[in-house]
């Protein structure tokens, strides 16, 4: 992948390890201002690792993990729970880290539509509202990176929709670079410039169109994919079996596939993936 | 009894003038430390209430004994040899849950009690020391001397200082540590620091409620202050009153009915908790709570 001088985040043959089994591996990323690249793959694919990889919150024990010098974050995680034992307030979660001042505050509810809650205990929001202000809190920040994980859990539907034309609306006018986390590539597909499709490494990348044409998209997702999908055939060259070996396309089986094994797969999953839950 | 209300700190002294009364001195030295020590272990108990620290601190606290063994048997400073313990044993813990085979609380129940253990057997078998095993495990607070004061009120200052100066990443940190090291939080250096803090305030609190309810005083006034507080920095300061009135009344009590000490200021901070959970308290929250959020779910 190429890096431009002006890359806010790169990872190039990343991989994180944990207990002998690899959460992901070799992943080749780069966010740049004022893109928005999504990650998509279905749950333990690997996805909130390869954030957290970006982030620098987790250190690779392969490849490398660059951010350019003195980067501002904002960071939604994917399932945060505040201790309820903790007195916090809406207004002091939003400037925990970073001194912000009383309008930049204002400014971040307003805009994601949580001003009448600026003084509530954090502990009293419902899951909607906390995404809404764990939103406000990262954009509150100014960043030159926002990183978000599924930032729409607990949101329904039409405020779904919502919230991404939100997200789109802050990217563009902050300009900065924003990865985003989702398992459902048709709400994200209109505002996202780069898919990348992770199953443990990745299985395919390219604009949204490609992505969710394509063969590997389909093998893990399943039927729900499907009806976005063109006819669209060819081989595959390896099987991801059972019992998490692979059988490739010369009849070898080995214990694991290989990120340059190329993006075709078959993977024996049932039709409905489940959509909450971690990685 | 109540000329002691009247004593001021300059009589604290050893020799202090105007005190006649043997009582009087060595109460006025227990409340002094009392409170020090309540003043200390507010804000530190909140963040262990936060971060459900307390069978943790509970951990340390057992290791204390073993600290007193160490230091009987290597002649080194109690207090000193307590800190050193105590903070090698959370260290020990923190890379046992790292690459760990049992579970946290387990590993905690085992340290704590072998170091319990540990140390009561290494007492034993010191047969030329004479230990008041009681008053370590229980604590001695009309035993303090005035030197026992400056340590708690010097120690404990010292340790108020550094808090204050990790409070804003440790309290990030204690909220998500993942989401503050995204945010440039440097998380394992604030834990760091609080584990020695930790070490230090059972160090300090060991002789005035000993090993076995330094966590009550860590955890119950927090605990106590939680319904009352709407900010971290509110929950802590209330922490320390309602700490330093356990102390001030479990005295007293112990004092009148002629308790144990130790206890009675923790049974104090008990009763204290007790009302914060009680419906008149919870009526005076809804009140408050009711101006403040619209949306108490």
């Amino acid at each position: 992948m190429l890096q431009k001088s002006n890359t806010l985040v790169s990872l190039s043959g990343a991989g994180v390890e944990r207990g002998g089994r690899w959460l992901v591996r070799g992943v080749d990323l780069a966010v740049r201002p004022g893109e928005i690249v999504t990650l998509i793959g279905p749950n333990g694919s690997g996805k909130s690792t390869t954030a957290k990889l970006a982030l620098g919150v987790l250190n690779p024990d392969e490849g490398s993990a660059e951010r350019r010098a003195e980067l501002t974050v904002g960071y939604v995680p994917q399932k945060i729970s505040i201790d309820w034992t903790l007195p916090l307030t809406v207004e002091r979660f939003m400037t925990l880290t970073s001194r912000i001042n009383g309008t930049e505050v204002g400014e971040a509810v307003s805009a994601t539509g949580v001003s009448h809650l600026r003084h509530a205990q954090v502990r009293t929001l419902s899951g909607g509202e906390f995404q809404r202000v764990m939103l406000a809190r990262a954009i509150a920040r100014n960043p030159e990176l926002l990183v978000l994980d599924e930032p729409v859990q607990g949101v329904d539907f039409n405020g779904e929709i919502e919230l991404y034309d939100l997200i789109t609306g802050i990217q563009k006018e902050l300009g900065c670079g924003v990865l985003l986390i989702s398992h459902d590539l048709h709400v994200v597909m209109a505002a996202t410039d780069r898919v990348i499709c992770l199953n443990g490494h990745i299985c395919c990348s390219g604009t949204p169109k490609d992505v969710a044409s394509s063969e590997a998209y389909r093998d893990l997702f399943g039927a729900r994919a499907a009806p976005t999908l063109a006819i669209y055939e060819h081989s595959h060259d390896h099987t991801h079996l059972p019992d998490g070996r692979v059988r490739h396309a010369d009849g070898t089986i080995t214990d694991h596939c290989h990120p340059d094994d190329g993006h075709h797969h078959d993977h024996p999953q049932s039709d409905e993936p489940e959509r909450a839950g971690g990685e | 009894m109540m000329g002691i209300i009247t004593t001021t700190r300059s009589q604290m002294s050893p020799n202090g003038q105007g005190v006649s009364d043997m009582l009087d001195d060595f109460f006025v030295r227990a409340l002094a430390a009392g409170i020090g020590v309540a003043v200390v272990a507010g804000p530190l108990g909140c963040f262990i209430v936060w971060r459900r620290l307390a069978y943790f601190g509970d951990t340390l606290s057992h290791a204390a004994l073993l600290g007193v063994a160490m230091a009987f048997l290597l002649e080194l400073n109690i207090t000193l040899s307590v800190f050193v313990v105590s903070a090698g044993v959370a260290f020990a813990l923190l890379i046992l849950q790292k690459r760990a085979t049992l579970a946290s609380d387990s590993l905690l129940g085992l340290l704590a009690h072998s170091a319990l253990a540990l140390g009561l057997v290494v007492l034993a078998f010191m047969t030329w020391v004479r230990v008041d095993l009681m008053g370590f495990l229980f604590g001695d607070i009309l035993a303090v001397s005035g030197s026992d004061i400056a340590l708690i009120y010097g120690g404990g200052g010292l340790v108020l200082v550094v808090l204050v100066l990790i409070w804003r990443p440790l309290f990030a940190a204690t909220v998500n540590p993942e989401l503050a090291e995204a945010e440039g939080i440097n998380v394992s250096q604030s834990n760091m620091i609080f584990m020695l803090l930790m070490a230090s305030v059972i160090a300090i609190a060991m002789k005035i409620v000993g090993v076995l309810l330094i966590t009550a005083m860590l955890i119950i006034p927090a605990a106590a202050a939680r319904r009352f507080a709407y900010a971290p920095e509110q929950m802590a300061l209330l922490a320390i009153v309602i700490g330093v009135v356990s102390v001030i009344a479990g005295l007293y009590g112990s004092l009148q009915w002629d308790t144990p000490s130790g206890p009675s200021i923790v049974v104090a901070a008990l009763a204290l908790f007790v009302f914060s959970v009680s419906p008149v308290a919870v009526f005076l929250t809804r009140r408050r709570t009711g101006q403040a959020v619209s949306d108490e779910r």
